[in-house]
């Protein structure tokens, strides 16, 4: 029998408090779902386990967290996660997540989603969401690339990576997603690889206490389709990559994180402030020009 | 159950169909609106924000374009509240995707179209009745829809009310089909008090965590449903799913899922018809029509009697699904039939695919922008009634 069977069967019947056969992420993943669809060395895996562990250093209760996934590899994240999880449309995570902090603001509304995703076809609620300021936390794995679809071109490529839609080497100038989120009223805004499981972490925890906006993107390999193509090796070497590429800058400027194919990539914290959420500015300012005819919302 | 009084404007009230239509939601209990300015709907969300900060739990957001409006609800619908959004014809083609989510996904919400002279940017502050095959197709896949007209600001109020209710009942995105004037149309609107208003809760499930599958249908068809932040834990996609809401990618779990989201309106539609018929019992001729036409085809069927020709109406007040018993059953009886509506040709369609060729079958249309002109239709009504003879 297969590891993931012994794995299933396991996650399926009740035994001793000591179970060896248990996965750690047993209580946070639907293991019934597994194996999942992601590829080996994938960095999508890795930003889910660092995204559990982040819950669980915010005790944040699972019953309470709610998972938005838009279309592509990184919208199967709320497939797998073991909280109430919401896979809609392309690009449309956000605005869904929108509605549903705003209707329930005791819930932890989490986008998980990639850079084709939540970028290219749902940029416009990308700016709009964080110039709002709605209390979300908006996870986006960004692997250059439309991967689901077999490796085509995206908005945030690097100039010069060929893909299927780039054959001979994409020419677009890409976004440079720390600077749009700041630029828009992100309150917190962090880059981190795949590598930097620590920092991602950490990340993920500041971000889902932060109230407001919060946006954390991770750099993360895609070595079936994007390695692949620009001749960088497998996920392996382009963790080693990163490891050698990758420059620590805590509070940079977001001006300085552009991404080019070969050249360092900046990480780090780069934003965060204060600012009202959408609920604290809407109740503040009604209750000062509506008075008490305003009934306080809360949910 | 009876309506939350906090959202009930109880009263006799001078309004016009869009703020009627905001006035019935409310009434129904729909406390989250996601909206995007268009002409001739803004009046609704226009209301509902005015409303929205003195009616407990209630909240108006101005998405930034109809794709958020209409997925941004139904973010609301799941965790717990009635939601609804409101457009005319160019965001209303925006919207489809996420009708087809809400199908899907089995979210039960309201979209308003108010219908305006199309195709594309067409006639912005001008009527049309051409959306009606848009909100039974739209949305790409095979699926069923519920679509409520209304006539009259009145009806507006009645009818979201109704259109609510049904989509909590049948877990579905019902369609409300305005047109401008209706939208427009200032008359008296009665509000009756909370307690006289019947108002159909959410079908949330009462199994535990573990016992309840989300998309396991009850004998209606229709599953109960659960909200987020309940420690149900569960999994919500567009894509196919079982029971469990897995995405499953093979045709038996499609043929299961697919004919059932369709049966669950095809088998219930004897409880979700409703027409309203004038004079229909003695006419050689039956009008059919909807929306702010059947007003105008009243004063034709008054016309066309005076002058010796008896004709009725049969009044489509839901639309979709569409009745097609009574309406075979008319064409058996020998009615000939003219469709009046404001486009070339949508109903009169499933009108004549429905008679099956056993009377004429007239369409009384044109492109929108105004009502018709009541000898129009008395002329159709003529020929309906030589081809007839």
């Amino acid at each position: 029998m297969s590891v993931i069977n012994e794995l299933q069967k396991a996650s399926l019947s009740p035994g001793p408090e000591f179970h060896p056969e248990k996965h750690p992420m047993d209580d946070f993943l639907r293991m019934d779902r597994m194996p999942h669809i992601w590829c080996s060395t994938c960095g999508i895996g890795v930003s889910v386990n660092c995204f559990a562990k982040a819950l669980e250093k915010c005790g944040i209760p699972l019953d309470q967290v709610a998972v938005i996934s838009g279309i592509g590899c990184s919208g199967r994240v709320a497939g797998y996660v073991k909280t109430d999880s919401f896979h809609t449309t392309h690009g449309r995570a956000i605005p869904f997540a929108t509605g549903m902090k705003l209707a329930n603001p005791k819930l932890k509304v989490v986008v998980f989603s990639g850079d084709g995703d939540i970028i290219a076809i749902g940029g416009n609620h990308f700016i709009n969401a964080a110039r709002r300021n709605i209390d979300i936390t908006v996870i986006c794995i960004n692997n250059f690339n439309y991967a689901m679809t077999g490796g085509q071109m995206a908005s945030t490529t690097p100039e010069g990576s060929v893909l299927s839609t780039s054959p001979f080497g994409s020419y677009e100038f890409p976004f440079n997603l720390p600077f749009l989120a700041e630029s828009v009223g992100a309150v917190y805004v962090a880059r981190w690889t795949s590598l930097h499981v620590y920092n991602q972490t950490n990340a993920m925890v500041e971000a889902l206490q932060k109230p407001g906006f919060s946006f954390i993107e991770i750099i993360a390999p895609c070595p079936t389709i994007f390695e692949r193509q620009q001749k960088m090796g497998d996920g392996l070497d382009r963790l080693r990559w990163y490891c050698d590429n990758s420059e620590i800058r805590n509070g940079a400027s977001t001006k300085d994180a552009d991404i080019r194919l070969r050249d360092k990539i900046v990480v780090g914290k780069f934003v965060d402030k204060d600012r009202p959420t959408y609920l604290q500015a809407m109740n503040a300012h009604y209750q000062e020009r509506l008075g008490p005819k305003y009934k306080v919302y809360e949910g | 159950m009876k309506a939350d009084p906090s959202g009930v404007l109880t009263g006799s009230h001078f309004l016009d169909g869009d703020h009627a239509c905001c006035e019935g939601a409310l009434a129904a209990g729909c406390r989250f609106v996601a909206g995007y300015p268009i002409t001739p709907s803004t009046e609704v969300v226009e209301r509902f924000a005015r409303r929205a900060p003195m009616v407990e739990k209630a909240l108006f957001i101005q998405m930034e374009d109809e794709l958020a409006a209409s997925i941004a609800i139904q973010g609301a619908v799941w965790a717990g509240k009635k939601a609804m959004t409101v457009t005319s014809g160019p965001g209303f083609s925006l919207m489809m995707e996420h009708i087809g989510l809400a199908v899907m996904t089995e979210s039960p919400c309201v979209f308003v179209d108010v219908q305006r002279g199309g195709p594309s940017t067409g006639l912005p502050t001008l009527p049309g009745q051409a959306d009606m095959m848009q909100a039974r197709w739209g949305s790409h896949g095979d699926y069923e829809i519920i679509a409520i007209s209304p006539n009259s600001p009145q009806e507006s109020f009645n009818l979201t009310i109704d259109a609510f209710n049904l989509s909590e009942q049948y877990r579905i995105p019902v369609m409300f089909m305005m047109d401008e004037c209706v939208g427009h149309m200032m008359e008296r609107v009665v509000i009756p008090p909370a307690d006289k208003i019947e108002v159909t809760p959410r079908r949330y499930t009462k199994l535990p965590p573990g016992e309840y599958l989300p998309f396991k249908p009850g004998e209606d068809l229709v599953p109960d449903i659960f909200k987020a932040g309940d420690g149900y834990r569960l999994h919500v996609t567009g894509l196919t799913h079982d029971y469990r809401g897995y995405p499953a990618m093979n045709p038996e779990v499609q043929e299961q899922l697919v004919h059932r989201l369709v049966n669950k309106i095809r088998l219930n539609a004897p409880k979700i018809w409703r027409y309203e018929e004038i004079n229909v019992a003695d006419a050689e001729v039956v009008i059919i029509s909807y929306g702010i036409t059947s007003r105008v085809a009243i004063e034709a069927i008054d016309v066309a009697r005076s002058k010796g020709i008896k004709v009725g109406m049969l009044r489509l007040i839901v639309v979709w699904p569409f009745p097609e018993p009574r309406i075979f059953e008319l064409a058996c009886q020998g009615k000939g039939m003219v469709v009046a509506e404001m486009n070339y040709g949508q109903i009169f369609y499933e009108v004549e695919r429905t008679a099956r060729g056993k009377v004429p079958v007239i369409l009384a249309g044109h492109g929108g922008g105004t009502v018709h002109n009541i000898e129009d239709i008395v002329n159709k009504i003529e020929e309906a009634y030589r081809c007839r003879s």
